[in-house]
């Protein structure tokens, strides 16, 4: 790729970096707030001036300590400000920060922390620091840990442990001295320096370093921050994981670009009020949590009074009407327009304000498809919730609905300065300014996924609409498979329409190179328990509750409505499922079968339930299984199970011989 | 054996210090029946100390006699090297002791956070006009004890339900909401009945936790009455055995559980 001289020359004056985007913040924007964290029952908050001093102690103290550049600084813990605050201070004295996975477990931390050498670990808290303290042996990198919140910690040895306050302090006691060093390192930062290193979930073997420079992150950050007409004004929840490449690009690429102000809640069980506290006027979630507080409203509401339901239905009935309509600035009567503001006096904005949606200008969902009801009720009542497609190697944006082109089924157009282009296989490739530097450490996957042009493979298969231009995302390239007769197979495709109802929280397709599909399914236990509660029906376990009879019954409806949609589809009707497995254990990601972003990994769930699939395929009507599992704190059990296998009626196979042929 | 007013420092770092409570030859009865017979036994500053014993033993009476709710009949009870006369309950509390109890009580109709705040009574100075019409000192002083009090919710990780009536919470969440009343009335001396009578696994490791962190983080010292061996054997410093009312054992975990007379009364001998 070519660089112009502007882009590589130095300079704190010209943003090329995170910590030069801090200091034009610290002056321009100096007393709006940049931070925000509810401790101890209040919202503290912090200036950019404030976070900016925040920021230069703890880079003070880490040139203390020894930091030199190039040194990869580990972060690990919940979205806390002083965590974000290390990431930019890593930034500062030229070391790279790599946040990681906080739920990960000891053994893939110490993967992480060995593959990239990490010399510091900057950790959240005592069960962080216990993870690292475990598998302290086989890192020989690692120099110093700096921890959080002290609680717990007094009685360790602290011959290589610092309390980040302490740390700071020692910065600021030091101040005369390193200014100079850390002023000398920050003017050597360039669009080409290193700005962080994430490491990718990885649904397939290790995971990989995705190393993003200045120019990535800050490009990616300003063009999409344009697109969404962004200001300083906003303020953005901070909840999901901070080694995940959106929360970076959402709360420190466009937060620094901008200039707004990042909120953190007060621990993960408190996300739902601290979200209506702050009322977020950007806002991003995978489909999960819109799914679930949908989940939730229904519910709620079946408690309601008659007259408050009957509103409630009434008005959204109408908002399902014209409120998609008038969000997209469509022609709406006025009749229809003025109905629609008397809803959102009495049902919508009561509505968003639960929710914490009353504010919300720009929404993003993205990371699974969403299904179109779900979508389309939140648009409805006015949240401009759109879809984005991206990836990690891309600094998240390939492709985003811009307002007014708004639709359930396609992730939108390529964002600014993004090309796209679709091989013969169908296989989606993009270039951009964000487009990764190098995995670390890897060049043999580097090469096979960036080629010397810069495009990148993104691994989806997907087409671009006719007409509208808009990309549409069929699965994994490496998923889409055949089946025995040649049609194509896609299971993503199926499985999304499953999870579409509330009550799957996960279905895993099989049929590559066999004559018919099958299927798992996980049953949602919120949504399947208040069912349950419901009609009476007494249940001790998940296990209980998923082999319910009257529970088989209402997902084989399920299963044959969708199969009824498939069939639809001249392309893949042939992935219509024949007979299913209610599971009874939900895939879980400390047990392997999913990433920590909560994608199925394919491969290990078929090898680990072969012996279901089995049965699936010859025609057992029912299979005894033994699955061992493994409890949060690492420890392992097993659970038996004996599971029904319920055929589904499929529709007829007509087309398929079409698709076929 | 050690001075009284030696301290000396565990293995795992932490400093126990000399002599807090002592209790010398306590008999307690209720008309004829005897529930302690002649006990001794003392309390270290900062270390955690399990009484422990088969039903009846007399644990939970013993526990009264240490928060001055039972005055025993025979034997003193000398408290910071003074031997303590009689008491209501809330001088009890102002001396710096605090409990919780083996049925849980709290007030089942308000919030948790008002629930410990009721932890902070002693704090409080203002009337009860002040109060009414939170003027002058009233204000002050809620702002300063919420303070506190938000500090111990953090501690314990119940944000999530700070404003959830009590009524409403599972049996674990509300072993955990009265171990914040008590930690939020700043105890010296805290004394535990039973944390962990009731609980699943979980819920026992996560309230073994919050007990050590209370010891090391404040300091506070720390008696408690359990019956899961496993949980105190791991947690206490020191323990005391009973056994129909009577002392049969005085020491280390490691001590008591080689100690003849323990196995005894747990295993089940026949007495005579």
């Amino acid at each position: 790729m070519s660089q112009t001289a502007a882009q590589t020359s130095s300079g704190a004056g010209q943003l090329l970096s995170v910590p030069a985007l801090l200091e034009r913040n610290a002056i321009v924007h100096a007393n709006r707030p940049a931070y925000r964290e509810k401790e101890f029952g209040i919202w503290q908050s912090w200036t950019w001036k404030e976070t900016a001093e925040e920021i230069e102690a703890l880079a003070l103290g880490l040139l203390n300590l020894g930091v030199s550049e190039g040194d990869f600084i580990a972060i690990i813990g919940r979205n806390r400000p002083a965590l974000y605050w290390s990431m930019v201070a890593a930034q500062s004295v030229g070391a790279v920060p790599v946040p990681i996975y906080q739920d990960s477990g000891a053994e893939e931390m110490a993967y992480v922390l060995d593959h990239c050498g990490a010399a510091y670990v900057i950790a959240g808290d005592q069960e962080q620091v216990d993870k690292v303290v475990e598998v302290k042996d086989q890192l020989t990198n690692l120099k110093h840990v700096i921890y959080l919140d002290p609680r717990g910690l007094r009685k360790y040895d602290h011959s290589q442990l610092h309390q980040y306050s302490h740390v700071q302090d020692q910065g600021r006691a030091a101040r005369d001295e390193l200014r100079g060093e850390l002023a000398a390192r920050k003017s050597k930062l360039t669009y080409d320096s290193i700005c962080v290193m994430l490491y990718t979930s990885g649904t397939t073997g290790r995971p990989k370093g995705v190393v993003l420079s200045n120019r990535n992150v800050v490009e990616s950050a300003k063009n999409v921050s344009t697109f969404d007409k962004l200001t300083e004004k906003e303020d953005i929840l901070s909840y999901l994981p901070m080694a995940w490449v959106g929360d970076f690009i959402f709360s420190l690429g466009q937060a620094y670009w901008c200039g707004f102000c990042v909120n953190c809640p007060e621990s993960e069980a408190t996300m739902m009020t601290d979200l209506r506290e702050i009322g977020p006027t950007y806002f991003f979630a995978p489909p999960r949590v819109f799914e679930g507080q949908l989940t939730n409203v229904m519910i709620r509401m079946e408690d309601a009074g008659k007259l408050k339901q009957r509103m409630f239905h009434h008005f959204l009935a109408h908002a399902k009407k014209v409120g998609g309509r008038i969000l997209d600035g469509k022609p709406v009567s006025t009749m229809d327009r003025l109905k629609y503001a008397l809803g959102n006096v009495l049902v919508y904005g009561p509505l968003k304000d639960t929710l914490g949606y009353g504010r919300i200008r720009v929404g993003y969902t993205a990371g699974e498809a969403i299904g179109p009801e779900i979508f389309d009720f939140y648009r409805s009542l006015g949240i401009n919730l759109k879809q984005l497609y991206g990836q990690t190697e891309a600094t998240v944006f390939i492709t985003v609905q811009p307002d007014g082109e708004v639709r359930a089924d396609t992730v939108g157009v390529p964002a600014p300065d993004v090309e796209i282009r679709i091989d013969g296989s169908g296989e989606i490739f993009y270039r951009s300014p964000g487009t990764f530097v190098e995995y670390y450490k890897n060049a043999e996957s580097t090469a096979s996924t960036k080629d010397a042009e810069g495009w990148v493979a993104t691994g989806d298969a997907g087409f671009i609409e006719e007409g509208s231009g808009h990309l549409r995302i069929i699965d994994r390239a490496k998923d889409v498979g055949k089946m025995a007769d040649g049609a194509m197979f896609a299971p993503k495709y199926v499985e999304n329409k499953l999870k579409f109802y509330p009550d799957i929280l996960e279905a895993v397709l099989f049929g590559n190179g066999r004559d018919r599909c099958v299927a798992f399914i996980n049953i949602d236990l919120t949504a399947v328990g208040n069912w349950a509660e419901r009609n009476n029906i007494a249940y001790a376990s998940y296990q209980e509750l998923a082999g319910h009879p009257r529970v088989l019954e209402t997902i084989r409806s399920h299963v044959e409505a969708v199969n009824a949609s498939v069939a639809q589809d001249e392309m893949l009707s042939g992935c219509q499922i024949h007979r299913f497995v209610v599971l009874h254990k939900e895939l879980d990601a400390d047990d392997g079968e999913m990433t920590r972003t909560r994608k199925v990994r394919r491969r290990i769930v078929e090898e680990k339930f072969a012996d279901i699939i089995a049965a699936l395929y010859d025609g057992s009507e029912q299979v005894s299984t033994r699955t061992e599992v493994t409890y949060e704190d690492g420890r392992k059990g097993s659970i038996s199970a004996t599971l029904t296998c319920v055929d589904a009626k499929v529709q007829s196979a007509i087309t398929r011989a079409v698709a076929a042929e | 054996m050690l001075d009284a007013a030696e301290s000396y420092v565990t293995a795992d770092g932490r400093t126990i210090g000399g002599v807090v409570m002592e209790m010398k030859n306590i008999t307690l009865r209720f008309g004829g029946v005897v529930a302690i017979k002649d006990i001794s036994f003392d309390i270290r500053e900062g270390e955690i100390r399990a009484i422990i014993g088969p039903n009846g033993a007399g644990k939970s009476s013993m526990l009264n006699v240490i928060s001055g709710f039972y005055v025993p009949q025979e034997g003193e009870v000398w408290f910071r090297g003074e031997k303590r006369p009689p008491m209501r309950p809330y001088e009890v509390a102002r001396h710096g002791i605090a409990r919780t109890f083996q049925n849980i009580a709290l007030f089942d109709g308000m919030s948790v956070l008002d629930n410990v705040m009721t932890g902070r009574l002693n704090y409080m100075k203002s009337n009860m006009f002040q109060q009414a019409f939170w003027k002058g000192r009233a204000e002050k002083e809620e702002v300063e004890n919420r303070e506190v009090v938000e500090r111990i919710i953090d501690f314990l990780e119940i944000q999530a339900i700070r404003k959830t009536p009590v009524a409403r919470l599972p049996y674990g969440l509300k072993k955990r909401v009265e171990l914040a009343r008590a930690l939020a009335a700043e105890p010296k001396l805290l004394l535990l009945d039973e944390p962990m009578a009731g609980m699943n696994v979980e819920e026992k490791e996560d309230m073994s936790r919050f007990i050590l962190d209370v010891n090391d983080e404040f300091g506070t010292t720390i008696a408690l009455i359990e019956h899961d061996m496993g949980v105190v054997m791991d947690l206490s410093d020191r323990v005391v055995v009973m056994d129909y009312g009577k002392k049969i054992g005085d020491g280390t975990p490691d001590e008591v559980r080689n100690n003849q007379d323990v196995i005894d009364a747990y295993l089940g001998v026949a007495h005579d």
